[in-house]
């Protein structure tokens, strides 16, 4: 494992170099550009392919392509860009093709502010396109866990043939921080990884009407359609094991914050100094933010919580819909947020906790 | 006297499959043409079609090399990703002029701009199909559409749009064609700049396109006679037919 000081964008495409992506195709967009221009670097040295599209929609249709013929593919965008790649993403989850690509989140709809937010919540989580299918998604609160979630997202994708997506921000996009790489691949692993697809990867194969290769992001036949989108949904039940989430400082709360990626790295260090004032805080950070781990508030006493706060930065609040599912209306659910770019203020945390703790004596 | 097997149906087309193209549909014969020229080559267990959506999807369920549909407009984007990952497959985009020129006009645009090593077949017959008879960017002026029930007019519409021409202002394209299916000596032609453009790109020659222009009775109103006659008197004019460009 090497330790390096990488800016978070540069290390997510290492850490998809070392995981055997050999296949990337990208379109400038603030604040991910190091993306496509670190793959621009690093792809020649590996054998990989790097193609700036024209734009969005193409480059999304030629990780589709190139996935389709079984090699290791991805994308990278910001959200207006991720609005735009949402066709290919649901060609992609119809034809069940593996696929891993990030969004460093803006802050608002339409272009949006270029900085850093949490906006884009709802859909990635819910409908990251038209037809109702579901992804993985992983949601990195530092380099390191963004590093270490872009390795794991291929193999995610490979496992359920579906697409993978990083929720990151513009602050994981930006940032340096020191971070161990995973190990990269060797040209045998990637390439038994590629021969793995061989019987449906769009490579060629015999003339064979039923062994050809045939990927088919729709049906004309109702009952196929249906009985695919029945396998779907299955495979989406399936996730509930891969739900994760960190429960930091939570035996004892009596309140209980919920965020994640950068707002729950803020919310975190919140936490500590409250403790250091004897607040009976702690934080629940989804990891997977779908499938959403329900399972967490399973673990929390709900006899010692007095409320629970969310905290996002996104006005107005999203991840508090699946909060708010999980809570049941058995405690209060305040909120602190800020958007529009602004990053989440610690302070503004400890203020808002310590405001909450104040009304209940 | 013995027997000499001199013709027989490609097997490129399952046997087992009826086709469902309409009467004096050309796609039929284009499909056919194709798999003969990736037999002849000896291509077939090499070849990755890349189909654009509309009529030309059809072809999914009745062929037997390797498919993949893209979403609208954008199989020029997908064979990229596609034969750049595989570059020794043949790798070919199967498009209609609403997938091509208009939705797709980027992705085609783009891909011959720089130089993708694959072929674009292009069924070129001035109308949405698939959809009934919506105007495409290659509806000739005064035909009649759903969607321009009086005929297209170029003060509101514009003018039919020549690909092959916008596309030999590039400066990457290798071969550039503009063939039709309309009588036998045509089809062979047809053939013969299939397998051109097919044996360019497994030299490694760079973008090849081959626009056919073919007829659409169901959508042009016209029985398969009479749509024939159509496309003599009116597509061919304005969509004139030859090498546009062959760098060899």
């Amino acid at each position: 494992m090497a330790r390096v000081f990488m800016k978070g964008s540069e290390a997510v495409a290492e850490a998809a170099v070392r995981a055997g992506c050999r296949f990337f195709a990208g379109y400038p967009i603030t604040p991910q550009n190091e993306v496509p221009e670190y793959f621009a670097r690093r792809m020649p040295e590996v054998g990989g392919v790097f193609v700036q599209g024209e734009s969005e929609v193409a480059s999304v249709n030629m990780v589709y392509g190139a996935a389709s013929a079984g090699t290791r593919s991805m994308t990278s965008s910001s959200s207006p860009g991720i609005s735009l790649k949402s066709e290919g993403i649901s060609y992609c989850a119809s034809a069940r093709i593996p696929m891993v690509y990030c969004n460093f989140q803006r802050g608002g709809p339409g272009v949006g502010a270029i900085q850093p937010a949490q906006m884009d919540y709802l859909q990635a989580t819910k409908a990251s396109g038209n037809g109702g299918f579901e992804m993985i998604v992983l949601a990195p609160s530092t380099v390191q866990e963004a590093v270490d979630m872009t390795y794991k997202a291929f193999d995610l994708a490979d496992r359920d043939r579906n697409p993978v997506l990083i929720l990151a921000d513009g602050v994981i996009a930006t940032v340096m921080e020191p971070v161990e790489l995973p190990e990269m691949k060797s040209p045998e692993e990637v390439k038994a990884i590629k021969d793995g697809k061989k019987s449906w990867a769009c490579i060629g194969h015999k003339i064979d009407y039923k062994n050809r290769a045939w990927i088919e992001p729709g049906q004309w036949k109702t009952e196929i359609q249906q009985k695919c989108n029945e396998e779907c949904a299955a495979l989406y039940e399936s996730w509930k094991k891969d739900a994760e989430a960190e429960l930091y400082q939570t035996e004892d709360a009596e309140i209980i914050i919920t965020a994640y990626g950068i707002s729950a790295r803020i919310a975190k260090s919140a936490v500590d100094i409250l403790r250091k004032q004897g607040v009976k805080v702690g934080l629940l950070r989804p990891i997977t933010v779908h499938p959403f781990p329900f399972y967490a508030f399973d673990k929390i006493d709900f006899d010692k919580v007095k409320a629970f706060l969310d905290v996002e930065m996104s006005i107005p609040a999203q991840m508090i819909q699946d909060v708010d599912t999980a809570v049941r209306g058995r405690k209060p659910i305040e909120t602190c947020l800020c958007s529009g770019g602004n990053i989440m203020s610690r302070e503004a945390i400890i203020e808002k906790v310590l405001s909450m703790k104040e009304q209940e004596v | 006297m013995s027997e000499q097997l001199i013709y027989k149906r490609t097997d490129y087309i399952q046997a087992d499959k009826v086709a469902g193209f309409c009467p004096g549909c050309m796609h039929g014969t284009v499909m056919k043409l194709i798999g003969e020229v990736l037999e002849e080559m000896n291509l077939v267990d090499k070849s990755v079609c890349t189909l654009g959506i509309g009529c030309c999807g059809l072809q999914m369920d009745y062929m037997a090399c390797d498919n993949i549909t893209s979403p609208h407009g954008r199989a020029c984007a997908v064979a990229t990703g596609i034969k750049r990952s595989n570059p020794e497959s043949l790798v070919y985009t199967y498009q209609g002029d609403g997938d091509l020129a208009s939705i797709g006009l980027a992705e085609t645009m783009s891909a011959a701009n720089r130089g993708e090593n694959f072929t674009t077949i292009f069924i070129n017959n001035g109308i949405y199909g698939m959809t009934g008879g919506q105007m495409a960017p290659t509806t000739l002026i005064g035909m009649k559409a759903t969607t321009a029930p009086a005929g297209r007019n170029a003060e509101e519409h514009g003018y039919p749009m020549h690909v092959c021409e916008l596309l030999d202002k590039l400066t990457a394209p290798h071969f550039l064609v503009r063939t039709s299916c309309n009588t036998p000596a045509n089809v062979m032609k047809t053939k013969n700049y299939i397998k051109k453009a097919f044996q360019y790109q497994m030299e490694g020659k760079g973008y090849s396109l081959v626009e056919i222009v073919t007829s659409c009775p169901t959508n042009w109103g016209l029985d398969s006679l009479k749509a024939l006659e159509y496309l003599e008197e009116k597509m061919l004019p304005e969509y004139p037919l030859g090498v546009v460009r062959d760098l060899g």
